[in-house]
């Protein structure tokens, strides 16, 4: 069994609900934790491995832009995160393949989306060479600085 | 248009301060932080919080492109800049009007008309708000005859200069040349603008501040003045209202001088009109504008009982004024500290780090605007300011003696701030007969040193 999209949605809202910090969930050996943000612990930098599925769940009654949990439960999997602020997008131009799709080989230097700030288009690189695992980023909607976008598998 | 959701692009203690009006109005708020601010207190009280960049704020809080889109995407309805970062960018300003999104704040025109000095001097001299003796000078032969008419000792003053940045002090006319060409250089180097303006130096000057309300058609209504004269290198450290020993005349006339100058620019939203009070010849001249909230407006807030924050929301909703001036009540006085984070017994170092326990005062006319709580971090990267304590009494002498022991009561650990060096201010008797002059703290230093 794994989680959806939608149960995870649902699990963080009977977190934020509640009067808890932090929720630790395991399922037939997956691993969801979940942390309002003024709870959080220091997390391990980019390009560190990571053992669970763990997201910081951000405390946001007023409706969340879209709720990306990452589901990929692979050990040693790379967070890809938005170099700044902005509009996502997966294809230089709408309609045209994207830069990457699941399964896509990457190159540190590879251009894997765009992020738009007030009109003005910036390029976000891979940074690691390896495979996309996962897409987390939603396209045509805005990211934070620093919000995970892909993860991928070093080689 | 009523407000539902704020963008608050700000840090630090104002931002807090502006979620809590904001809470009480039942107004959602977005806080920008940058990493170094994601724990704060701010980003826990906010409706929400999103990250707009790395701890450097030229990468985060002075992006003005990255703050506008944070309002856009996240469907604010204003941007609420609190004071310092793009409080007064005009091109924020000019964005937000573009875009539709309302700025908490005037128009990108008038922080043009009162940001750029020369041209805040001119609509003094328009509006017949009388300046310091002086003005823009070219050429040496220029200089040297404004120079003889405003005599000797003067200042020169860069244009893109301001708290007390980019000026010099000329105290014999014959230096005048040297000192002119040696400012205009550093001034271009400093600020990308070499233009300079000589000024008549006030010896005994005091620091004076309106505060106005307006709403954009002209009218203007003052919320009474502020005497922020103890200063350290022209930053602020202790501010009162009202000013202690101010002449009545001169109160009033200083006050329908400032009510003037914004009424000419159809001032929108909340603002402040600083001058210099030249305490021999019982004058007052005009320095500049705040197009801002300031750091010091508690102190008004707790003798009018007007919730500044609140005022400029309902002014950028567009409900005008809603106090005429006969409704401006003021009761007593009321006095503020700037607590920092900077270690006096070593010049004033900053002092970041984590502040690992921490006992704010409370108790009858006693506030505290801080976002200062145990287990808070002061960033490296920022103003060193983490506290204002404030104190408000049935008079002066009240307000005094609730804030000495306000600050006795204060307990921060964890990094040096200034707090004992506030309460030896305090305990000054110059300042305790109230009135002292911009060269007070200078020499209350000198004389502990000596």
């Amino acid at each position: 069994m794994s989680l959806t999209k939608k149960d995870i949605d649902l699990i963080r809202s009977l977190l934020e609900d509640s009067q808890f910090d932090r929720l630790n969930l395991e399922i037939e050996g997956m691993k969801l934790e979940l942390e309002r943000s003024g709870a959080a612990r220091s997390r391990p930098a980019t390009g560190s491995a990571r053992v669970d599925a763990s997201r910081n769940a951000n405390p946001a009654p007023a409706e969340p832009i879209a709720a990306r949990a990452r589901t990929s439960t692979e050990a040693g999997l790379v967070e890809v995160k938005s170099p700044l602020l902005g509009v996502f997008y997966r294809a230089p131009k709408p309609g045209e393949p994207a830069y990457v799709e699941v399964g896509s080989r990457v190159e540190a230097d590879s251009i894997i989306g765009i992020i738009e700030v007030m009109k003005l288009m910036n390029s976000a690189r891979a940074g690691v060479a390896g495979e996309v695992v996962e897409i987390l980023a939603v396209n045509g909607e805005m990211v934070e600085h620093g919000e995970v976008l892909m993860l991928v598998r070093p080689l | 248009m009523a407000i539902k959701r704020i963008l608050v692009a700000n840090r630090g203690e104002i931002a807090v301060r502006v979620i809590r009006t904001c809470e009480r109005l039942g107004i959602e708020t977005v806080l920008c932080v940058s990493e170094a601010d994601r724990g704060s207190l701010g980003a826990q009280l906010a409706t929400r919080t999103v990250c707009i960049g790395p701890s450097q704020p030229a990468k985060s809080y002075l992006s003005i492109e990255t703050v506008a889109q944070a309002a856009l995407g996240y469907e604010c309805d204003a941007i609420h800049p609190g004071y310092g970062f793009l409080s007064e960018r005009a091109d924020m300003a000019r964005m937000c009007e573009d875009e539709g999104v309302t700025f908490i704040g005037p128009t990108a025109a008038q922080i043009e008309a009162v940001g750029d000095k020369l041209r805040a001097r001119a609509e003094a001299v328009a509006a017949n708000v009388p300046v310091v003796p002086g003005g823009p000078v070219g050429s040496p032969a220029e200089a040297r005859a404004l120079a003889e008419q405003i005599g000797a000792p003067l200042l020169v003053k860069a244009v893109g200069g301001g708290g007390g940045r980019g000026m010099k002090l000329v105290e014999d006319l014959a230096e005048l040349e040297a000192t002119m060409a040696m400012a205009s250089a550093e001034a271009s180097a400093a600020f990308g603008d070499a233009r300079v303006y000589l000024e008549r130096y006030v010896a005994q000057g005091r620091h004076i501040e309106v505060q106005l309300l307006g709403d954009g058609a002209g009218n203007v209504i003052h919320l009474g003045e502020r005497d922020c004269s103890v200063q350290r290198r022209y930053q602020k450290l202790v501010e009162e209202t009202p000013a202690p020993n101010l002449p009545s005349t001169t109160r009033a006339t200083l006050l329908d001088a400032a009510v003037r100058f914004a009424a000419r620019l159809n001032y929108r939203g909340a603002g402040t009109v600083e001058f210099l009070y030249d305490v021999a010849h019982d004058e007052f001249y005009f320095l500049e504008m705040n197009a801002r909230i300031q750091v010091e407006h508690p102190v008004t807030e707790e003798v009018t009982g007007i919730d500044l924050v609140a005022e400029q929301i309902a002014i950028a909703e567009g409900q005008g004024l809603r106090f005429e001036q006969a409704d401006i009540a003021f009761s007593g006085a009321s006095i503020e500290c700037r607590i920092n984070a900077e270690d006096p017994d070593n010049r004033f170092m900053p002092s970041p780090g984590t502040v690992t326990d921490v006992a704010w005062p409370s108790g009858e006319g006693v506030r505290v605007d801080s976002h200062i709580v145990a287990g808070a971090k002061v960033p490296p990267f920022y103003d060193s300011m983490i506290a204002k304590v404030i104190a408000h009494g049935p008079d002066r002498a009240m307000a005094l003696q609730r804030l000495r022991g306000a600050l006795a009561n204060t307990r921060i650990e964890g990094i040096h701030t200034n707090l004992a060096f506030q309460q030896r201010i305090l305990a000054d008797p110059d300042f305790a007969r109230g009135g002292v002059d911009t060269g007070f703290l200078a020499r209350m230093v000198e004389r502990e040193t000596a």
